[in-house]
Parts: C-alpha cells; structure tokens; sequence
C-alpha cells in the first residue's frame, strides 16, 4: 500500500483529523497495522469491515480512548482526546445500556452541557427523530431507539467531526432511512462524519471515501465508484471433476474456489475464461455466468485479503 | 467559523449542576438503590435500638451513632462502587468520556448525590429515635453529629471509586455488600464494640468506619476512649491511600 503522505500538502485546507502509521496490538496480536488516513470537512469517511477487523480500535484511538503503540493522530490540530478536540466532536459508540432512569430530554440537556456551543435543542430531536418520546425513559426505549438517542447525544455539541460506529445497528427501515438523511444533512452543513458499518449498502449510499478494513490492515480505499470499478468482474460457476487450482491458470481468472459441488471463478474477462475453458474441457455442466454484485465482490476481496 | 471553544464560568458551573441534579434523579428514581439506602438503617436502628433495646436512653443513643455511621456508609460504596461498575461495564463511560465533560463531574455529582442520601437517612434515623425512644440531644450535638457523618463518607466515596473501576458489572453490587456488611459489623456498628471479643476490638483498630463511629460516640459521650486527634489522622491516612489507589487505578483503565 501506498501510504499518502501528504503532510506537505497544505492545500488540504479543510482537513480535520488525520491518522499517519497508526499500529496498534492488543496482548502481541495486532488489531491495527499501519493505518493512514485523512478526514476532511463536509465528507463521509466510511470505514468497512467485518466484527472484528479493528473498527472499533481505530474510532477509540481517533477520540483518544486508547493510545496507539506507534503512529501520529491529530484532531483539529490537537491530540486526540484533548479537551479542544472533544469539544468540536461528537461520537456514537456501541452501549449495551444507558442509564434507565433519565428521560430523554434530560440525557439530550445533559450532554448540551459540555459544549461551548451546543446544537438548538429542537434541532437535536428533529435530527434524531425522537419528537414523539422526549418524556420518556431510556429503560421504556427498543434497540432502536435507543441508537436514535445515542445519535442524538453524538450531534449535541453541534460537531464539526462526527464519529458514528455502527449507528444503524438495530434500527428498522424507516429509522435508518432518517438516520441516513440526518447523516447527509450534518455533511451538508459542513461536518465530517467517520462512520463505521459492516453494512455495504450505508457505505455506498453516504460516503464520499470508503476504506475496507481487514485483520487491521486498510486493504482497500476509493470512492463507492473507485471500488465499485476496481473489483466488477464476473462469475463463472460450473461442476467439474477437476481441482478449482486448475483453473487459476486459465487466462483471466483472478481466483477459483469450490462452492458446494460447483467450482466458481472470477475473472477479470469473462469470454477470454470461457473461450479457454469451453475449449479445453466443453462437457461442463451447468454452467452459468453472472456479474458480481458489490456486496460479493466485497466478501470475496475480504477473503482474498488482496492488497490494493 | 472560529468560535471560540471555551466555556464562560455560567456553562461550567451549569455542568456541575445538571450532572448533580440527574445524578440525583437517577439515584432517586432507581428504587432498587433508594430504598434500602434509605430505610435499612432506620429499620436496622428500630429493630436493634427500639425494640431490642430495654428502654435505656444510653443505648438508643449510642445505636444511633453507630447506625448512622452505617447509613452513611452505604450510598457512598454504592453509588461509586456499583453504580460506577454498572455504567462503566455497559460503556456508558466510554461515551462520557469522549465527551468534553470534565471528569471531575462525574466525581463531584456522585459525592453530592451520595451526601444527600447521608443527610436523608440522617433524617429518618432521627425521625425513628426522637419519636419512638429516650434519646434526647442538644441542637448543637445533632448538628454536629450530622455534619461528621456526612462529610465522614468522603474516604468510603474514594474506596466505592476504586471498587467502581475494579469490579465487573454483574458481580459489583454482591461485592459491594461483601465490604459493606463484614467491616461495618467488624467496626462495632451494629453490636457495640465493646461486646465483641477482644481480638475483633483490636481488628477494627485498623477499619476506617471504626474511626468514624468512635468520632460520633464522642460528640454523645459514649466512645471508648481515644483521642480525637488520632481518630481524625487515621481517618485522613485512609482517605489519602484510597484517594491514590483511585486515581492509580483511574489511571490504568484509561490509558490502555
């Protein structure tokens, strides 16, 4: 991987927060490794991954929580995790609970608070979606719900940085569907949003710069279009006697597994593949072509641990 | 777009206020802690110093002390030891913490919250002996015995911390009772100590609610004897090992 050093690169103007090298082990194993990146005003930076895949360590060492073991992270120009940069962000993390017996309304006049300038509180509830329940006790609140307050409480100070880690999580449609607008309005007014997800769909819908995490390695950055572009080839599935190795050496196939009694390929170039294929072996069976989606491609580039 | 990040004095203090004030509605609202904080002692003190008790003035007097001892006790090892493991193992604390709140909120509102429990189970425990026994004090004796036991459960603030930021979630508040019952048993005060054998009188020389309740018994009269100075030092050398042990431990499980 190329890391982008762009210290040197003042143009950045509206750069907040930036990560340079960033490693970090847990008991000698690593949960990140050499991470760079940047985040910029008014974009979404989505960071994909499965359970695991060091997410969450990198949003914790972003706000300060925890220290990196080697690596430069700065916010707003101060270390991460000082007062200053508390008080131009906002973060959404993974709760099991909050406390039960305050309303919502407290919890939301709370947090407005610890803020020199805290976001209107009406703004707050509309953003958030909770008009309807801001008398209620976060005990008497679903899963959901209680994400929808969690958000609120990220967006109280009226942050100019955003940390949502997996916000849509046990949030039906309709919640995500305003949870997603909230997130394209807050970018809109100029707030950079770093949002963790292990959903595709809420990358692709709302980040400007996606970065697929595995084993803590960043394996994979671009935009939605970049990646989509990068990693569109085609399907190939058939059954054959034959070891899938055999036919990694036809021309254009990126891999071969087998997949239950079938044996599938990807291939950059499907009528080269096939042209091969149908002509060494032209009895196979059940043959069918298809078209990666964006969702298995990201599996499979997940599996694959292929180095952009 | 260059606000100023600072906070003006009204913000800050408005902080502290509104951490205390829900502090407070969430310790009251939760019946599970307010209840027995508040009445087991007065229910302790009927059954041991009114209804147990021969009608002696002396006795009803001394249980009070030592009663209130106890009482004030509880919600400071609650409130910090469980409350703080309960919040902390669900990672509300992680959300706080990436918050811009001063931590020192978090500690001050808990030690507000904890101090009004004191002062209600100070209430009811008085309602219980002026009604229903013998005891009879001056005004400038309840008042003093009320402000030492309020402010004398400063040092159990400081050991709930460290209980709070050591203990896991589901085991804390059993661990809690675990400190609470034994050592206030052990410092004589639900059986006066002087009924208790003499290696157990020399074992609550070296427990800090001990201290507090001979402090009590010497506003009424009826400790056993030692000197304020040295109730009051050890009392100090207590709350300055907890208040290092707290902050060495805060210390650890913030910075990982």
């Amino acid at each position: 991987m190329q890391p982008q050093t762009t210290h040197e690169q003042d143009s950045h103007l509206n750069m907040i927060a930036s990560a340079y090298g960033l490693s970090k082990s847990f008991a000698g194993k690593k949960a990140l490794d050499n991470i760079y990146l940047e985040i910029h005003s008014g974009q979404v930076f989505a960071i994909l991954g499965a359970n695991g895949a060091g997410k969450t360590t990198l949003i914790n060492i972003l706000l300060g929580c925890l220290n990196p073991d080697s690596g430069d992270v700065s916010v707003f120009g101060a270390k991460a995790g000082s007062l200053q940069a508390k008080r131009q962000a906002g973060a959404m993390l993974q709760v099991a609970n909050l406390p039960e017996t305050l309303k919502i309304k407290e919890h939301i006049q709370l947090f407005q608070s610890y803020y020199p300038h805290p976001m209107d509180y009406q703004q707050v509830i509309k953003y958030a979606g909770l008009q309807d329940m801001q008398n209620r006790y976060s005990k008497k609140l679903s899963g959901g719900e209680k994400q929808r307050l969690l958000f609120a409480l990220s967006i109280c100070g009226n942050p100019k940085l955003l940390f949502l880690d997996e916000p849509s999580v046990g949030m039906d449609v309709e919640a995500r569907q305003g949870l997603w607008q909230a997130i394209r309005d807050l970018k809109a007014a100029g707030t950079g949003i770093v949002l963790t997800t292990h959903y595709l769909e809420e990358a692709d819908k709302l980040a400007d710069e996606i970065a697929l995490l595995k084993q803590g390695k960043i394996i994979k950055r671009g935009s939605s279009e970049q990646i989509k572009a990068s990693i569109s080839h085609t399907s190939i599935r058939f059954i054959s006697n034959e070891k899938p190795e055999i036919f990694t050496q036809f021309p254009s196939v990126i891999s071969a597994q087998p997949s239950g009694k079938f044996i599938q390929l990807n291939t950059e170039n499907a009528n080269q593949t096939l042209l091969a294929l149908l002509s060494a072996s032209p009895n196979l069976q059940d043959l069918t072509v298809s078209t990666a989606g964006l969702e298995e491609a990201f599996i499979q580039l997940n599996h694959s641990g292929e180095i952009a | 777009m260059s606000h100023s990040q600072n906070m003006n004095f009204r913000q800050s203090v408005n902080i502290y206020f509104l951490e205390s004030k829900l502090e407070w509605f969430k310790s009251i609202r939760n019946p599970a802690f307010s209840l027995p904080a508040i009445l087991f002692p007065a229910l302790f003190y009927t059954f041991f110093g009114v209804l147990m008790n021969q009608d002696s003035p002396e006795a009803a007097t001394y249980l009070l002390c030592t009663y209130g001892t106890f009482g004030v006790i509880g919600p400071a090892l609650f409130s910090f030891g469980a409350g703080l493991a309960v919040e902390r193992g669900q990672g509300w604390l992680d959300i706080k913490d990436a918050s811009p709140m001063p931590a020192s909120a978090q500690i001050l509102s808990r030690l507000l919250v904890s101090m009004a429990f004191s002062v209600m189970i100070l209430i009811s425990l008085g309602l219980v002996a002026f009604t229903m026994t013998s005891v009879s004090l001056s005004i400038a004796q309840v008042l003093t015995l009320s402000t030492l036991l309020v402010f004398g459960g400063l040092p159990f603030c400081l050991l709930g911390l460290i209980l709070g930021l050591l203990l896991k979630a589901e085991s804390a508040p059993a661990v809690v009772n675990l400190v609470y019952l034994p050592m206030s048993f052990l410092s004589g005060l639900w059986i006066p100590i002087t009924m208790l054998s003499e290696f157990l009188q020399t074992l609550a020389e070296f427990l800090p609610p001990y201290h507090l309740s001979q402090l009590a018994l010497k506003v009424v009269e009826l400790d056993v004897g030692g000197s304020i100075a040295k109730h009051l030092a050890i009392l100090t050398l207590f709350t300055v090992i907890f208040f290092v042990l707290a902050m060495l431990v805060s210390k650890k499980k913030t910075v990982r």
